[in-house]
């Protein structure tokens, strides 16, 4: 090993599904998960003598993407088809756009570890089809193909060469497929191949302005795997470059079980994909009229709810920035503050308790059955001490498991905490009979002998007498011994 | 006189009482089917006389009139091969739209036409069933693309047919049979359900014995489907109603550059007759000039084989047609292998030469030098019309400078046989309606055509003069001996 550091240049390319009714070209539905081609018709088989149709809804969401990244959207818009056969690609070519894509010059604004800001330019994005499945039945020497997931609109996403590390390209997908959700837009499911992502990475040496030789990354299924092939393929090159050996640019794939980047055989990327303007499919124009209406009708974006949520309601950047992470959670914040409008408390509940519920089950937030209602009721029962805090996050388990509201598990199983001082007193009477020996070491001044029994008194009302009562009760009854 | 030498309209309103039936229809052309069509092969296969008789009519004015339709249109659940072997027992699964909208309105699909294989020729000779041979002379191509349609009709195999027009696929074998072909303007008619050549200038029209008739079908398929985003909105005219409006006062463009070296000067006399016969009539004739005319064929020839490249990719063995017996020396993946030679024996010759054409103008490198200047001339093309159809409503050129030639002829010469369609490919470029009418006939007694251009959407203009012309002449009336 020589002492020369690198640095990594990386670009990535994502492609996202569109989650809309019909498929881009043709009335099928678009779903994942229906039995094998049974949403497909002569259009998206590609049938002799069929056509495309744009679906106009396509185009619209497609834009709403473009105008979230701050993109320069053309006004004029065509199609192109790229030529390459695949038994997977029902035409032979695919409905793409080339020359001319739908909107270019945009960026992301990432935060790194959910903390340092980066912003990330977004070379363009624009909008194709997609292809089927092929399937390799185990044992047989014929392949299959299930065209429901052909014609689905696809987005390409492609950013300029601005990463320069696997944790940023990592924040940069947790970042999109956030902003994506947000839109809703798309599923951004990677198992179900709904957000597929593909990178291109050289490394230099620190300092070094030049770009090296690049190598495009594909076969990654998670954002997880996207970070560990490049990380792998960092050092890779490494060693290539400090052997002295040139890096070959070519099209590797990853292995997710040996955990390496594999070379594609280099035959099946000499593609030429001869694009021409799609004759089928006359070009579609948007105004300036268009454009701003679809840029005053997007929704709030991660980032900005970010920023409301510690400008209006005064939250922390780290508590705003895990609520924001999940539209759901934040869009649930939102909710209870309005039912109760004590936005830092409610924070504290749903970053703490709630979510360690939710993590703790493996669950999504969506799963919990947690309503507003239930949870700003059992925070104000935390309030105004019927219940204590610890006894607050037991009812938050239950409310959880059952579904049910926390004043009617508070009655049910009889949790208020006992604050009387006559109920207290019995405890407290017992307590300092059985414990004699911490009632002398108090009486000779250990200070500490008092909250060994008030933790005595908790014990014996099974959690529900309120510590601080008790404790005053407790130290009023041991002076006077 | 039997009923398959009758026109359309004049089985619709039949003179004196009564209705003509489907079925006697069906069964009068079944009679001159099985007497002429051993020679003329106008068919890719048999007719359906049985099914025709059997099928559910819808109620509706064309009142189950037979319509043959050429080979590369789909007609749900029958055999659509496009004359090519690698479309060998492709079953439609569904109806173009031209086919559901004929049903619609009470017409009978009768059977399909051969064609040059995926429409790529312009003699019919280039179909895998067989060359169809010309009525007027057997020995003598029908033109094509549409041959089979053209044949069919001037026979009285058919009462009227469907053709596709990419560059006078309709109009040239309408003039070497002697019938009345349309290319309506581009997205005027629905192409879902034609199997693509170049869609940019892909379009079907009317094949029919006179100009009424050829109102009357164009009528009957034309207007906006939302299944073609190249469709268009404009709203369909009532073509039959301004036939008989006359042409005093027309104006009439005669471009230099059409009456050529080269051309047969029996056309040349049959189209000044023609202009001669018009003048009489009222019509203004006026020269006019369309520079690019000497481009056409070479932008053409780029434009139509590179979309057909990319549209004739589908055909690959995968899911439908013809897929060849693999054999694989394992030095290929077997999917290669099934790729290529299903497409090499599936395809004839001027299919693979088409395809081989239209792979290297889009080829990276060439793209530049071929397809994009070919786009630039293509819209100087489409100027010259325009600034023509300032000076006047509609042009009148040959259809085609010679009359049929013979089969085998023109084989061996592809480039001669590519310069047939000098005066029709223009149109296609332009987007253009044309029709092509009779107008008189060689010593040899070979029909010839005159062609009547349009400003976009003028379908009707076009029709009139040619209405006009014919109601005046007895072209039409003339039957090849069979």
């Amino acid at each position: 090993m020589t002492n020369i550091k690198y640095e990594p240049v990386i670009g990535l390319e994502v492609h996202v599904q569109l989650k809309t009714k019909t498929k881009a070209f043709c009335g099928c539905a678009n779903e994942f998960g229906s039995k094998e081609n049974t949403n497909i018709c002569p259009v998206c088989l590609g049938l002799p003598g069929s056509l495309p149709v744009l679906n106009a809804q396509v185009l619209v969401g497609a834009a709403r993407v473009a105008l979230a990244l701050d993109c320069t959207i053309r006004h004029f818009i065509k199609f192109d088809r790229k030529n390459y056969f695949y038994p997977d690609l029902p035409k032979n070519f695919q409905i793409s756009q080339f020359d001319m894509p739908l909107s270019e010059n945009g960026h992301l604004d990432i935060k790194v570890d959910g903390i340092s800001p980066k912003r990330i330019r977004i070379k363009r994005v624009h909008l194709e089809e997609d292809a089927g499945k092929l399937m390799h039945p185990e044992g047989s020497i014929s392949s299959l193909v299930d065209f429901n997931r052909a014609g689905t609109p696809l987005l390409e996403i492609v950013t300029e060469p601005d990463i320069y590390s696997p944790e940023e390209a990592y924040a940069y997908l947790s970042d999109l497929k956030l902003m994506l959700q947000y839109l809703d837009i798309s599923d951004c499911d990677m198992e179900k191949g709904s957000l597929r992502c593909d990178a291109n990475i050289s490394i230099r040496p620190a300092g070094e302005t030049k770009l090296g030789t690049k190598a495009e990354l594909k076969n990654m299924n998670s954002f997880k795997a996207v970070k560990a092939a490049l990380e792998y393929e960092i050092k890779r090159q490494a060693q290539s470059l400090d052997a002295g050996e040139r890096i070959v640019q070519e099209t590797r794939l990853w292995d997710e079980k040996k955990e390496v980047t594999l070379p594609m055989r280099s035959k099946e990327e000499a593609h030429d994909y001869r694009y021409f303007p799609e004759p089928d499919l006359p070009p579609f124009t948007f105004t300036d009229a268009d454009i701003e209406g679809m840029r005053n009708s997007l929704p709030e974006l991660p980032q900005q709810r970010l920023r409301r949520f510690v400008e209006n309601f005064g939250l922390g950047e780290k508590d705003a920035a895990v609520l924001i992470a999940d539209k759901e959670l934040a869009d649930f914040f939102e909710a209870c503050v309005e039912i109760y409008n004590e936005p830092k408390k409610i924070s504290n509940w749903i970053s703490g308790p709630v979510l360690f519920n939710m993590n703790s089950r493996n669950s999504s937030f969506g799963a919990l059955r947690l309503t507003p209602g239930h949870l700003t009721d059992l925070i104000c029962l935390v309030e105004d001490g019927t219940v204590s805090n610890l006894v607050g996050k037991d009812i938050l388990a239950q409310m959880l498991a059952a579904g049910s509201a926390p004043k009617d598990i508070v009655r049910e199983k009889n949790l208020a905490q006992v604050s009387g001082a006559d109920e207290l007193n019995e405890i407290i009477e017992e307590v300092i009979a059985a414990n004699k020996k911490s009632v002398d070491d108090y009486a000779c001044g250990k200070e500490n002998a008092l909250m060994f029994l008030v933790g005595q008194v908790m014990k014996r009302s099974g959690g529900k007498a309120n510590p601080k009562v008790a404790r005053s009760l407790l130290a009023e009854r041991l002076k006077r011994t | 006189m039997k009923l398959n030498f009758l026109t359309a309209h004049e089985l619709l309103e039949p003179p004196g009482q009564g209705s003509i039936s489907s079925g006697d229809i069906v069964s009068d052309l079944k009679g001159r089917i099985e007497s002429v069509e051993p020679k003329v092969k106008a068919y890719a296969r048999q007719p359906f006389f049985e099914k025709a008789l059997n099928q559910k009519l819808e109620a509706g004015w064309l009142k189950g009139l037979p319509v043959s339709i050429k080979d590369n249109i789909c007609s749900d659940g029958d055999l659509t091969e496009c004359a090519s072997r690698i479309l060998c027992g492709f079953v439609a699964p569904y109806d173009a739209t031209v086919v559901k909208k004929l049903r619609e309105q009470g017409a009978l699909i009768f059977g399909k036409t051969n064609m040059d294989e995926f429409a790529f020729g312009s003699s019919c000779e280039n179909s895998a069933f067989h060359p169809t041979h010309n009525p007027w002379d057997l020995d003598r191509v029908p033109g094509g693309s549409s041959g089979g349609s053209a044949a069919a009709v001037a026979a009285d195999e058919a009462i009227m047919a469907l053709g596709s027009d990419t560059g006078g696929s309709i109009r040239q074998p309408a003039a070497l049979c002697g019938v009345v072909g349309m290319k309506p303007t581009y997205g005027r008619v629905s192409r879902y359900g034609l199997i693509a050549f170049a869609s940019s200038l892909d379009q079907i029209g009317p094949m029919t014995k006179d100009v009424r008739d050829n109102a009357l079908l164009l009528k009957a398929i034309a207007g906006h489907d939302e299944k073609d985003a190249t469709s268009v909105k404009t709203p369909v005219p009532d073509y039959l109603a301004s036939l008989e409006k006359g042409v005093k006062g027309m104006r009439v463009g005669i471009p230099k550059e059409y009456f050529i070296e080269g051309m047969d000067p029996e056309v040349r006399e049959a189209v000044n007759a023609a202009k001669a016969k018009l003048s009489s009539l009222g019509v203004k004739f006026i020269e006019v000039s369309l520079p690019h005319t000497e481009y056409a064929v070479a932008v053409y020839y780029i434009i139509a084989t590179a979309e057909a490249s990319s549209n004739l990719a589908r055909f690959d063995g995968v899911q439908y047609g013809f897929r060849a017996a693999v054999k694989t020396d394992g030095a290929e993946p077997g999917l290669i292998s099934m790729y290529k030679q299903t497409r090499g024996q599936g395809f004839g010759q001027e299919a693979k030469r088409r395809i081989i054409l239209g792979t290297y103008v889009l080829s990276s490198g060439y793209y530049d030098a071929y397809y994009s200047r070919a786009l630039m001339v293509r819209a100087l093309i489409k100027q010259d019309f325009d600034k023509v159809f300032n000076e006047c409503d509609l042009i009148l050129t040959p259809t085609s400078p010679s009359a049929a030639f013979k089969i085998g002829e023109k084989t061996d010469d592809p480039l001669s046989m590519y310069l047939s369609d000098i005066y029709t490919i223009s149109v296609n470029l332009a987007g253009l309606p044309a029709l092509s009418l009779p107008c008189g006939f060689t010593k040899a007694s070979l029909p010839i055509g005159m062609q009547i251009l349009g400003r976009p959407f003028a379908e009707e203009d076009i029709y009139r003069l040619a209405f006009a012309y014919e109601q005046s002449t007895h072209w039409h009336k003339e039957k090849p001996k069979l």
